[in-house]
């Protein structure tokens, strides 16, 4: 590991005018400084914000989760596991109980890419590592890599479950900054790789995560979150479902999905959710959702499958969410 | 109990103050700040119990308790550390055995022992946080520490005699 100065923040005032890499749980950042894949001349400790950013509260608006929380907080919420499941899930099937007492909410949304050729610096090609240097995956070992947002330059799945419940509850992220505070939606804090995959998202520089709120969602107890992987537990997604569902009867009113495990960024399908808005939920009407889902994938041959297993799993996705006894 | 109150002043290339409550003792080091939690365990404090095995929060061989709660040592910086730590030699109380560490020699829980301090200290965290209500949830909220020899059957026995042995303790 290269040497670095730490510095502790007492406050997020304090944290953004640090000008570092932030470190809370630190499972991400350890790591891939370890690897050499990341190279912070200067880490800012924020755990003390905890203080002030770790509260999660519900009330008539939804739910606002302070972004110091650690995952295993949300994860056993009473309140989060009995009106929205599929956050719950998201988190209790990722990572360990170690590392998810460890991790905050913050950090994770912002956790890298496990892509083999961006973690492992004796590959010279990775644009998202060294911009311009070229795409190793591209025709290397592909087959955990992304079908949907992916660019000719990047198919470095994005890791996450827990986004792939806030992007499918219309979540906002809360920011601090040098310059003030700002609020965007979820769905717009991470691009896809397009010409320059090292960049991820849209936070500027110094800017924090404080918070994420997520409003009121009377359909979201009949949710879940559906993980496909290579072995059953602590592993990363193959391919992974959010879905909530507003039923009438059997018809579809509402439905809320998303996508992990197969695209480059987290990943909202609309296209499915309008396949099915007003259709009667049964396995043809959500194999053609899925269908919606991925019609715009692109395979490297690798991953050949992955759009099949994608389709396979938001199906019955859908079918456990319509069976749900809420 | 904080440590490190202050914030350590920054110098690339130096060392930070950290002060580490481990099992008890209170212990002030000058330390690299790259230095993390498991090796001034295993270098500085020459408390070699918890186990280096991938160093990439992989295993859970280095897992301790800190405030209580069961993380990975190899992937805590020391520096960042505020509350007390736990490891494997700070759980025998009165010279006698914990529970967890009697139910793994009862039940052969291990084979070749390495990753058996840091199944230990997840187990007894396991418990606490009473996630043993059934084999499948022991063995969901064991998955983060590996066994290579695959001792798992009798890691499993070990946890569910040692849950009510620590009940009937509690």
């Amino acid at each position: 590991m290269r040497p670095f100065v730490y510095a502790r923040a007492n406050d997020a005032a304090e944290a953004v005018k640090a000008g570092g890499t932030f470190l809370a749980g630190g499972t991400t950042l350890l790591d891939l400084m370890k690897l050499d894949v990341m190279r912070p001349a200067r880490v800012v400790d924020i755990n003390d914000l905890s203080r002030e950013f770790s509260a999660i509260e519900y009330g008539p608006q939804g739910l606002r989760l302070g972004a110091l929380a650690h995952m295993a907080e949300a994860a056993q919420h009473p309140v989060i596991v009995r009106e929205f499941p599929m956050i719950a899930q998201s988190l209790s099937l990722a990572a360990s109980a170690q590392l998810r007492n460890m991790a905050t909410l913050g950090g994770n949304v912002l956790q890298r890419t496990r892509c083999t050729y961006f973690r492992d610096t004796s590959w010279s090609r990775c644009n998202k590592r060294e911009p311009g240097s070229g795409c190793a995956a591209l025709d290397g070992v592909n087959r955990k890599h992304a079908v949907l947002g992916t660019s000719p330059n990047c198919i470095a799945t994005y890791a996450g479950d827990f986004a792939q419940s806030l992007i499918a509850l219309d979540a906002a992220v809360e920011l601090a900054g040098p310059s003030g505070t700002r609020r965007i939606s979820f769905a717009n804090l991470h691009v896809a790789p397009g010409d320059d995959p090292s960049v991820e998202t849209v936070l500027r520089p110094g800017e924090l995560i404080t918070a994420f709120t997520v409003p009121a969602l009377f359909f979201a107890r009949r949710s879940l979150y559906l993980k496909i992987r290579d072995r059953q537990s602590y592993e990363f997604a193959l391919a992974s479902a959010a879905v909530a569902l507003d039923l009438d009867g059997g018809t579809v009113r509402e439905a809320r999905i998303a996508l992990g495990g197969v695209a480059t960024r987290p990943w909202r399908a609309r296209e499915a959710e309008a396949a099915l808005r007003g259709k009667s939920l049964d396995e043809n009407s959500a194999r053609a959702a899925a269908e919606a889902a991925f019609a715009g994938a692109v395979t490297h041959g690798g991953n050949d499958r992955k759009p099949e297993l994608g389709k396979r799993t938001l199906v019955r996705a859908l079918l456990e969410a319509r069976a749900l006894e809420v | 109990m904080a440590t490190a109150e202050a914030a350590p002043a920054p110098a690339a290339g130096g060392t930070v103050p950290v002060t580490l409550n481990v099992n008890g003792k209170s212990h002030a080091l000058a330390l690299d700040p790259r230095t993390t939690l498991l090796d001034a365990l295993r270098e500085h404090l020459d408390l070699t119990g918890s186990k280096k095995g991938c160093d990439h929060g992989q295993c859970g061989a280095c897992t301790v308790l800190v405030d209580g709660r069961r993380v990975l040592s190899c992937l805590t910086l020391a520096a960042s550390v505020r509350g007390p730590v736990t490891t494997i030699e700070g759980l025998a109380q009165n010279n006698g055995l914990h529970p967890m560490q009697q139910a793994f020699i009862d039940h052969d829980a291990f084979q070749c022992g390495y990753c058996t301090p840091g199944q230990i200290m997840s187990a007894v965290a396991c418990v606490r946080e009473g996630h043993v209500r059934s084999d499948g949830e022991i063995r969901e909220y064991m998955s983060g520490n590996l066994c290579r020899c695959a001792a798992y059957p009798n890691i499993l026995a070990a946890i569910k005699d040692a849950a009510s042995r620590m009940q009937d303790k509690a």
